[in-house]
C-alpha cells in the first residue's frame, strides 16, 4: 500500500480554502468549490464557475437523466465524483437543431432522431470529449459531479454572488 | 516596438576552474560556478543558488517564455511578447526602479531561447533533473563543478494535445509500457480506464480518458500541458510538488482548479511584488488569478491543479486598452 493519500474530495466530502487578503478584495480571485457549488445545485443547473471572456467551466450535479443537450463545437465533460453514464447521438438535421456558428450548449425539447454514436461510461477523473454537431444526454444513478469545458451558452447559468467566497478567510 | 532588438549573443568556452560554459545576451551575461548562478549587467548584478535558477530556467525553455511574466526572483526575469521577449533585472523591484539600477533588454524570442537551450543543457548535470521536486529519488542535485549532461531530463516535449489526449493521432495516454509508471505520492490513484461504446463509423469521436491517471503519470513537475481544446480556451492540468520555480506574472486572467490534494499561493502585486493576499486551495477549489498579479505556488504533496488558459492572442492588447476585464468576474 501507498505511504501516501491522494485526496480528491466529493460533494460529501470537501474542505474549501480560502483567499486570506492581506491587501486585496478577495472577491478578485472568484474563489468557489465544485463540490460545494454542486451540492447546492438541481440536477443538471449548468451553473458557471470559471469564465475567461466568452469561455467558461461549468459545474452540474448529475442526477437522474438530463436533458438532451446539442453545440455546434466541441464540449468536454470531466467527472469530479460518482459515475456519470453519456450517450451521443448525431442527429440527422444538426444544423437545424443549433446554429452552426452558436456558441454553447443547447437544451433541446426531445430526444434528437439521428445515428446513434455511442455510450460512455465515466467515474472520478475521467473526461469525455462531447464532440461539435452531436447532441448527448447525461444520466447517473447516484448524486456525481461533473465539470465541463465549454463557452458560456443559453443553459449557462451564473450566480457568481452565491457562489463565491466575498470575506477574506484566513484558512486554518 | 521602439527599442531595438539585441542582436549579441555568444557561448564562452568552458571555464578551466569550473568546468561550465558562459553566456552573453545582449549585455546581460551569465556564469555559474558550483552553488551559484551570477548574471551581469550594466547597472548591476545578481546572484542565485542554482537549483533555483536551474528550475526556472528549465520552465522558461519548456514553455517558450509562457504567458505574460517569469519572474525567478524578485530581481530577474522575462516577459513573453510572442515573438519578442524582455529580459529585466530589477524592471518590476520598486527600489530598484527609484535607484535607476533597473535594466531591460529585448530579443527575438527564438534566438534567445536557443541561447538558453544551450545554457540548459550545458549547465545541468549527469543525474540532476530540474523538472523533478528536490524530494524525488531521481531528483539529483545541481550543484558542484561540471559533471556530464542530462540531454533526457532537458530536452523533454511539453505535451499539447490538439483536441484532446487519448484520441487517434492525438496526444498518448500515459501507461507503465510506455514509460510513465505511477508518481510514487499518486500510487493510490485509480488506473481504471472508462468504458467508451463507439458504435462502427464513430470510433473517433466517442472518446474519455482518465485524466487522474495521466497526471499521476507525469514525470515533471509545475508543467501544464494542453490536454483538451475547445477553440481557443486550453484545460493545461499538471503535477505539482514543491514549489513553482517561477513568480508567474500572467498578462491575462488565469484560473485554476485543484483537482487534489492542497496548493498556497502566494500572489503580489505584479509591478511592485507587494503582497496582496495568500490563497489556499484544497479538491474541488477553483480561483482566478487577475492579470495584474504575479504567483507562486507552493505544494507539500504532489498534487493535481487544472490551469485553464484563455489562449487567444488579443487578450494582452484587450486588457491593455481596458476591452478585456483584469478581474475575470465582477459580482
Ligand atoms: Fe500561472
Amino acid at each position: 500500500m501507498s505511504e501516501y493519500k491522494t485526496v480528491f474530495g466529493g460533494l460529501n466530502d470537501f474542505t474549501p480554502g480560502g483567499v486570506d487578503a492581506i491587501d486585496d478584495n478577495p472577491k478578485n480571485y472568484v474563489f468557489s468549490n465544485v463540490f460545494d457549488v454542486a451540492s447546492r445545485s438541481a440536477p443538471y443547473e449548468r451553473v458557471a464557475v470559471g469564465k475567461n471572456l466568452e469561455y467558461v467551466m461549468e459545474v452540474l450535479r448529475a442526477e437522474g437523466q438530463s436533458p438532451w443537450y446539442a453545440c455546434a463545437h466541441d464540449e468536454f465533460a470531466l467527472c469530479m465524483d460518482g459515475e456519470v453514464e453519456i450517450h451521443l447521438v448525431k442527429p440527422e438535421d444538426a444544423d437545424g437543431l443549433v446554429d452552426p456558428d452558436s456558441e454553447g450548449a443547447v437544451v433541446l425539447d426531445e430526444a434528437p432522431d439521428g445515428r446513434k454514436m455511442g455510450r460512455i461510461v465515466l467515474r472520478r477523473g475521467h473526461q469525455a470529449l462531447l464532440p461539435g454537431g452531436a447532441a448527448y444526454r447525461f444520466e447517473a444513478g447516484a448524486p456525481s459531479v461533473i465539470l465541463t469545458q465549454t463557452i458560456q451558452g443559453p443553459a449557462t447559468v451564473e450566480r457568481w454572488a452565491e457562489i463565491c467566497q466575498s470575506e477574506s478567510r484566513p484558512a486554518a | 516596438m521602439t527599442e531595438a532588438l539585441q542582436t549579441h549573443y555568444k557561448i564562452n568556452p568552458a571555464s578551466n576552474e569550473t568546468g561550465y560554459k558562459s553566456y552573453e545576451a545582449g549585455s546581460f551575461k551569465f556564469t555559474r560556478d558550483e552553488y551559484f548562478v551570477s548574471i551581469v549587467w550594466p547597472k548591476g548584478a545578481h546572484t542565485m543558488a542554482a537549483d533555483g535558477f536551474m528550475r526556472a530556467m528549465m520552465r522558461t525553455v519548456a514553455w517558450g517564455f509562457f504567458y505574460g511574466t517569469l519572474s525567478y526572483d524578485p530581481v530577474f526575469g522575462t516577459t513573453n511578447h510572442y515573438g519578442i521577449v524582455d529580459m529585466f533585472a530589477g524592471t518590476y523591484h520598486p527600489v530598484f526602479k527609484e535607484n535607476g539600477r533597473d535594466h531591460l533588454e529585448k530579443f527575438k524570442a527564438e534566438d534567445l531561447l536557443e541561447l538558453f537551450r544551450d545554457l540548459v543543457d550545458d549547465w545541468t548535470n549527469e543525474g540532476y533533473d530540474p523538472f523533478a521536486a528536490p524530494g524525488e529519488d531521481d531528483a539529483g542535485q545541481p550543484w558542484g563543478r561540471k559533471n556530464g549532461n542530462n540531454a533526457d531530463a532537458v530536452t523533454r516535449i511539453r505535451v499539447t494535445a490538439n483536441r484532446m489526449v487519448g484520441l487517434p493521432g492525438d496526444a498518448e495516454i500515459r501507461t507503465d509500457a510506455n514509460g510513465f509508471p505511477q508518481n510514487r505520492m499518486f500510487a493510490d490513484v485509480s488506473s481504471d480506464q472508462p468504458l467508451v461504446e463507439a458504435e462502427p463509423g464513430f470510433e473517433d469521436e466517442v472518446a474519455a480518458f482518465n485524466l487522474y491517471d495521466y497526471l499521476s503519470r507525469s514525470d515533471v513537475t509545475w508543467n501544464p500541458s494542453v490536454c483538451s481544446v475547445v477553440k481557443e480556451s486550453l484545460f493545461c492540468p499538471t503535477s505539482e510538488e514543491f514549489i513553482l520555480p517561477v513568480e508567474h506574472g500572467n498578462d491575462r486572467c488565469e484560473w485554476f482548479v485543484q483537482l487534489s490534494d492542497e496548493i498556497t499561493w502566494e500572489v503580489k502585486d505584479k509591478d511592485t511584488g507587494n503582497p496582496r493576499c495568500r490563497i489556499v486551495m484544497r479538491a474541488g477549489d477553483v480561483a482566478c488569478m487577475p492579470a495584474d498579479i504575479r504567483h507562486q505556488g507552493y505544494s507539500p504533496k504532489r498534487s493535481m491543479l487544472l490551469v485553464w488558459e484563455n489562449a487567444s492572442p488579443r487578450i494582452p492588447d484587450m486588457i491593455q486598452s481596458g476591452e478585456a476585464p483584469v478581474i475575470a468576474v465582477q459580482f
